[in-house]
């Protein structure tokens, strides 16, 4: 913020203030990505240098550890939770696209309070439906499948992606839509031939961001079910009892997609955060 | 003539109804998918195996010495109580820094956030790589000369420690929440204000006590409450750091459910949990209202 003089060198406070700005910037950097490169590095080290106190870094490294977590069952986890946030994916945008569209496009009477509704539900503790979940699933034939877990991610996700997919829409410029009609297209057309297109890139990051919602979930994953687990919910219950650079290969499994996500979707993960969690 | 005049009626008519008809699969998804575990929830709750009410799951719940609520109550509430006021403090200096320009700015931003996507499970193993007896800081310190024995994180005779662990990993994984929310609120505030009060004179504190602080109310009250409560469902990181060793709702709930089948008490965890956080959820809304309409009258 300081100014410094028109021909005459700048003060020394000047340069201090500068140092300790980018030290505390680079202390917060650390901060966030030395646990992250910490574990992933034990993720791939030899058990040998993990135990040896003097090896603060590994220098061995090996896919031994991952390899025997995915032998241990993480393999069909991971499938699992690629399984079952596809399908939240799907199903959440099945539901949640026309809503979003709604909210964006249309004035009709009672919006305010539908729009605070879906909002006052987003804020709601949805693990807790978990727990009397099971007795209407095992009713239905739906313990402990995968389809029974996506279907509560859905309930969980749905308030994030009409929100999200309303604010998406708002940011189409509705004149082009108007053009679309005077040209004679209906409102179908006008939203395949020139919304949909226009929203895309916005809607491929809502859906990465649903799937990392449904993918991280552990707490309903775990509760309904027992042997189809979800990657969460199967390190939850039997990784732990594993060795410890075993755990460190499942965190690092966990976070993969979660780090590629914050690469691609890097231009909207302020924003939609913003969105949901305003 | 007729016959278009009648078209447009009926165009007209869907189209008043359509965002109904759009909006209805979604919200009737939600009602079911919340509602009914809700009221089975209560029903659970309140009856024994033969659908009779009972007092029972109440009373095990708050008498019986396997029951762990109070203390998982108590640990819930200190969890929060140690974690939200370092959050905010670290959130609202690194907005504060990240609002400035400088090279490198967009990156330092990706990086803050990058927790934003790790779950509440990968958060509790990466600090348990970095604590564990093993781990890098007691290897760290030991290799320095600081230490000769490793200090002990994990293990039931170290729950203090334990609860510490939680505490560091729970401020790194979630604090990018708080950042995101009062960060948004911080480039909301036009630079008018700002610009207008450096003509005057002001000094950095004169600008935040003045300016900055007022106008970031908003967002930083959000914030409070958005973190309130997440706090009351912490839930991964409890299980991974220190298992029951420090209880929590979420976690005795997942634990009378799927270890004792105390469906009942489980379901009581559940209601009291979501009761919570209606209650805080319920201050928001009031809250966001006001602003919102706010924000549509000013807009």
């Amino acid at each position: 913020m300081s100014r410094t003089e028109i021909g005459g060198r700048p003060p020394l406070r000047y340069y201090l203030s500068k140092i300790l700005f980018a030290g505390i910037v680079l202390i917060a950097c650390s901060w966030i990505l030395l646990p992250i490169v910490i574990s992933a590095l034990y993720a791939f080290s030899t058990p040998k240098d993990f135990y040896s106190p003097k090896e603060v870094i590994p220098l061995h490294y090996t896919f031994a550890n991952i390899k025997e977590l995915l032998d241990l069952g993480a393999a069909r986890a991971t499938m699992n939770s690629v399984i079952v946030a596809c399908m939240t994916v799907v199903f959440s945008f099945i539901l949640g696209l026309p809503a979003g569209y709604a909210f964006a496009r249309f004035a009709f009477k009672g919006k305010d309070s539908l729009k605070l509704l879906i909002i006052g539900l987003r804020m709601f503790p949805m693990l807790v439906i978990a727990v009397p979940l099971v007795t209407l699933y095992i009713r239905l034939g739906l313990n402990d499948t995968l389809l029974g877990v996506a279907l509560a991610h859905t309930t969980m996700a749905l308030p994030f992606v009409i929100l999200i997919t309303s604010s998406i829409f708002v940011s189409v410029p509705i004149e082009l839509e108007e053009a679309a009609f005077v040209f004679g297209l209906d409102r179908t057309q006008t939203f395949l031939r020139i919304t949909l297109p226009l929203a895309l890139p916005g809607l491929t990051a809502a859906a990465i961001f649903t799937f990392i919602m449904s993918w991280n979930e552990v707490f309903m994953a775990a509760v309904l079910t027992l042997t189809n687990r979800t990657l969460p919910a199967f390190i939850l219950t039997s990784a732990m009892a594993a060795p410890d650079f075993i755990k460190f290969a499942a965190s690092f499994i966990m976070i993969l997609p979660a780090l590629i996500f914050v690469f691609i979707a890097r231009k909207y993960l302020i924003s939609m955060w913003g969105i949901t969690i305003r | 003539m007729n016959s278009s005049d009648q078209n447009r009626k009926s165009f007209s008519i869907i189209e008043r109804y359509l965002p109904y008809f759009l909006i209805a699969p979604a919200l009737s998804y939600l009602l079911f998918f919340i509602g009914y575990p809700l009221t089975q929830g209560i029903i659970l709750a309140f009856t024994d195996s033969r659908g009779h009410f009972t007092l029972a799951h109440i009373n095990y719940l708050l008498y019986s010495p396997q029951s762990l609520f109070y203390a998982a109550l108590k640990n819930t509430l200190m969890l929060a109580a140690v974690i939200i006021p370092i959050q905010v403090m670290i959130a609202l200096g690194l907005s504060l820094l990240l609002s400035s320009s400088f090279v490198g700015r967009d990156l330092a931003l990706y990086i803050v956030i990058i927790p934003l996507t790790i779950s509440d499970v990968a958060g509790g193993l990466i600090w348990y790589s970095m604590l564990s007896t093993n781990g890098f800081f007691n290897k760290f310190l030991m290799a320095a000369g600081l230490i000769h024995s490793p200090i002990h994180f994990f293990g039931y005779q170290y729950r203090a420690m334990e609860f510490l662990a939680i505490v560091l990993a729970e401020v790194w994984r979630a604090t990018a929440i708080v950042f995101v929310i009062i960060f948004a609120g911080l480039q909301m505030i036009s630079r008018e204000y700002i610009e207008a009060a450096e003509v005057f004179g002001a000094s950095t504190w004169v600008k935040l006590r003045h300016i900055i602080f007022p106008m970031l109310k908003p967002s930083l009250q959000s914030a409070l409450l958005i973190r309130t409560l997440f706090a009351f469902q912490v839930f991964g990181v409890v299980m991974v750091l220190a298992g029951r060793d420090i209880p929590v709702l979420a976690g005795e709930a997942y634990y009378e459910q799927t270890e004792l089948y105390h469906y009942g008490v489980a379901a009581l965890y559940a209601i009291i949990i979501a009761a919570i956080s209606v209650i805080i959820g319920y201050i928001y809304i009031k809250m966001f209202k006001a602003q919102y309409i706010r924000e549509v009258g000013a807009g």
